[in-house]
């Protein structure tokens, strides 16, 4: 039997009670390229940030600041339209030796 | 009334069959009679032949099916008499009520009904309806021979149903007219 | 002020309405419901409601519409017919998987094909897997009485099921009869102001997010207490009626038995034709011939053990069917099924046979019922059954 709440302890109807709660769903995991940002090359331009479709591009001061790696799926929009192309997707596998 | 009365009407497509049917339902309500009105359903084109039926009871209606052996046939349209068997499944002493301007003998003899026993009255309610409504429409008139050939609804009442329901939506001197045709139908139907 | 007036029974559906003043109405014509929805979109012309009438261009859109509105925590409702209803098929599922109070005259009438406007029960068994509250109305006034209750077992806590409910075309949706009004301050009172049990979409400060896909992890647990409704409704529809009996004087239960206590064989049918079955056990009665009737009025949920009960001490009875489930056992028409179920699991040992009848509004009428009687008395006698399934009333 897959674990989860048994059907006495779920909202009825399939509704989903709280707002905003799809950042609970991380989907990290699927991201097979990281991107990785040369802050020197960055412009604080922020386009990276309106074509994330994952809402993953952290923004402090109206600075780019880095990556929410949680959600972030590694899709490379943010590369494609970087102008100074200050983003490089590198593959996870990079990441793994490090750990 | 006693028992449980079946009528039903034959007429073409638009000559107010189903309006008549449930005014007929309506003074009957007003009566405090129990009542159902409902037309056959088929093709619904204007001039095609069709029926209609209303019960009338002093108790409760449980029945739903069609009227199959009825106690009164009302005929609104003389040309019928050829093309439909309005006397299908007519009761024993039942009374068959006709427009037409052929007197009750006539309609006797054509319909093969002599030695039987129905009761037959007819009136001219295309004349009564052309002089005082201005229209070959005949259930209202109808309805006025209805009540002297069965005796079941208070002409009166049927009068005062139409003022009712057709003064919501006639000018007053076409109600009045209505009324008049209703009278009238009344006075001139003829038993045979 | 009560009224007692002549109407048809789409008219005295239109008049519930009226009289329960839902928030939203979507719908879309079909005949033999036309009627119904028209005449309340006179009562929205005029003013005597404040409900939002929505004109859309399908079924489908018609309870889409529905839907949405539930949702966002309106009293809604709708009408429908045959095909209608058919082109409703997807989102029927939908409303009641939401948990949705909708409630739902369906006008019951033949599907195509052929292309038929005339009654049968077929859209309705067709959907009676759909989740949905069923109840079946013999005439006019209990279409009008089942509709009024129809609000409140939706919108019960323990159900939030959508409920549909049934008249026979034309038999009754057309056929005038005497029905007696309550006031509108009595249905207003007895409906109540709609509170919604769910969270709705235009809560703003509790935003909630309906309709959500639910894969293998969740969708089965929501299946599940979708019976859970299911369950609680039979309880429910017994309590709004014993509450709607002491302001109306009319009685509602599962179903009617009709002089079935002490019968030997009994007939169990829906809507108009439990009418006109009356009509004939009367007159068998008055023969000293023992036959009872019974009329089921709430298909879904089934009262299988109340049923069965209510049958155990006939000898013999008939099902009659006003549809066909093509393929299941023997053909048989869904009623049929469900009765022989019953009497598996809750007991009962004499025969029962099915009889289809009246398809696509094929005449039924008393000498066919008292057919069946005699029938049942003939496998009494002759302890034999011939046929399990017959076609009453089909040229051969």
């Amino acid at each position: 039997m897959p674990k989860g709440t048994g059907w006495k302890d779920i909202p009825i109807g399939g509704l989903i009670l709280e707002a905003g709660n799809s950042a609970e769903y991380k989907t990290g995991g699927w991201r097979a390229f990281r991107p990785v940002r040369d802050a020197e090359k960055c412009i604080h331009c922020l386009f990276c940030w309106i074509y994330c479709p994952d809402s993953s591009i952290l923004v402090q001061d109206e600075k780019m600041v880095g990556f929410d790696l949680e959600h972030c799926k590694g899709c490379g929009v943010c590369a494609q339209v970087c102008p100074t192309k200050c983003i490089t997707m590198t593959p996870e596998t990079e990441f793994e030796k490090e750990k | 009334m006693g028992k449980l009365i079946e009528i039903r009407w034959h007429a073409r497509g638009g000559q107010g069959a189903v309006t008549a049917g449930k005014l007929l339902a309506e003074t009957a309500l007003g009566a405090g009679f129990y009542f159902q009105a409902f037309p056959d359903y088929g093709a619904e084109r204007m001039g095609a032949p069709i029926r209609a039926y209303t019960r009338l009871s002093d108790s409760p209606i449980t029945l739903h099916s069609p009227v199959l052996e009825p106690d009164v046939v009302i005929v609104l349209d003389p040309t019928l008499l050829g093309v439909v068997d309005v006397t299908e499944g007519l009761k024993e002493n039942g009374v068959l009520l006709i427009n037409t301007t052929e007197p009750p003998e006539e309609i006797r003899k054509r319909l093969n009904l002599e030695g039987k026993n129905i009761r037959i009255f007819t009136v001219d309610a295309s004349t009564i309806a052309i002089q005082e409504l201005g229209r070959e429409i005949t259930n209202t008139p109808m309805l006025g021979a209805f009540c002297v050939a069965t005796g079941l609804l208070d002409l009166n009442k049927i009068m005062e149903q139409v003022r009712k329901d057709f003064g919501k939506k006639l000018r007053p001197d076409v109600v009045e007219a209505n009324v008049r045709a209703i009278q009238r139908a009344a006075q001139e139907v003829k038993q045979g | 002020m009560r009224e007692i007036m002549a109407l048809d029974g789409n008219a005295a559906v239109a008049h519930a309405m009226r009289q329960i003043n839902p928030d939203v109405v979507a719908a879309y014509p079909i005949t033999p419901q036309t009627s119904t929805v028209q005449t309340f979109s006179e009562f929205v012309a005029n003013g005597l409601v404040k409900t939002e009438f929505i004109t859309v261009e399908s079924e489908h859109s018609a309870m889409s519409a529905c839907i949405g509105a539930a949702a966002a925590g309106a009293r809604v409702m709708t009408a429908t017919s045959s095909a209608g209803l058919a082109f409703m098929w997807e989102v029927l599922y939908i409303a009641a998987s939401y948990r949705l109070p909708i409630v739902m005259l369906d006008v019951n009438r033949a599907l195509s094909g052929p292309i038929n406007i005339h009654c049968d029960h077929s859209d309705t068994m067709g959907a009676r897997e759909a989740g949905w509250i069923q109840i079946f109305s013999e005439n006019a006034q209990e279409s009008y009485d089942n509709f009024i209750q129809a609000v409140r077992i939706a919108e019960h806590p323990d159900v939030l099921l959508p409920v549909m409910v049934m008249h026979d075309g034309f038999i009754t949706s057309h056929a005038m009869e005497r029905v007696e009004l309550l006031s509108d301050e009595e249905v207003q009172s007895f409906v109540g102001e709609y509170k919604p049990a769910m969270p709705t979409l235009l809560d703003v400060h509790n935003p909630v997010t309906y309709g959500p896909l639910d894969f293998y992890d969740y969708y089965f647990e929501h299946k599940r207490q979708q019976v859970e409704g299911m369950a609680h409704a039979q309880e429910v529809i017994l309590e709004v009626a014993r509450e709607y009996e002491k302001l109306s004087g009319r009685r509602y239960g599962l179903f009617e038995a009709y002089r079935l206590e002490d019968a030997e064989v009994a007939i169990v049918v829906l809507s108009s034709t439990a009418g006109t079955t009356k009509a004939v056990v009367d007159k068998l009665r008055a023969q000293g011939k023992k036959v009872g009737l019974l009329k089921p009025r709430v298909f879904r949920p089934f009262p299988a053990k109340e049923l069965a009960d209510a049958l155990r001490h006939l000898k013999a009875v008939a099902v009659m069917d006003r549809s066909i489930s093509f393929g299941a056992m023997h053909n048989a028409g869904p009623l049929y099924l469900e009765v022989l179920s019953a009497q598996r699991i809750y007991g009962g040992n004499m025969p029962v046979v099915d009889y289809i009848f009246g398809l696509g509004g094929r005449d039924i009428v008393p000498a066919q019922i008292e057919s069946v009687y005699d029938d049942l008395f003939r496998i009494l006698e002759t302890g034999q059954v011939e046929r399990l399934v017959t076609y009453l009333g089909v040229r051969e």
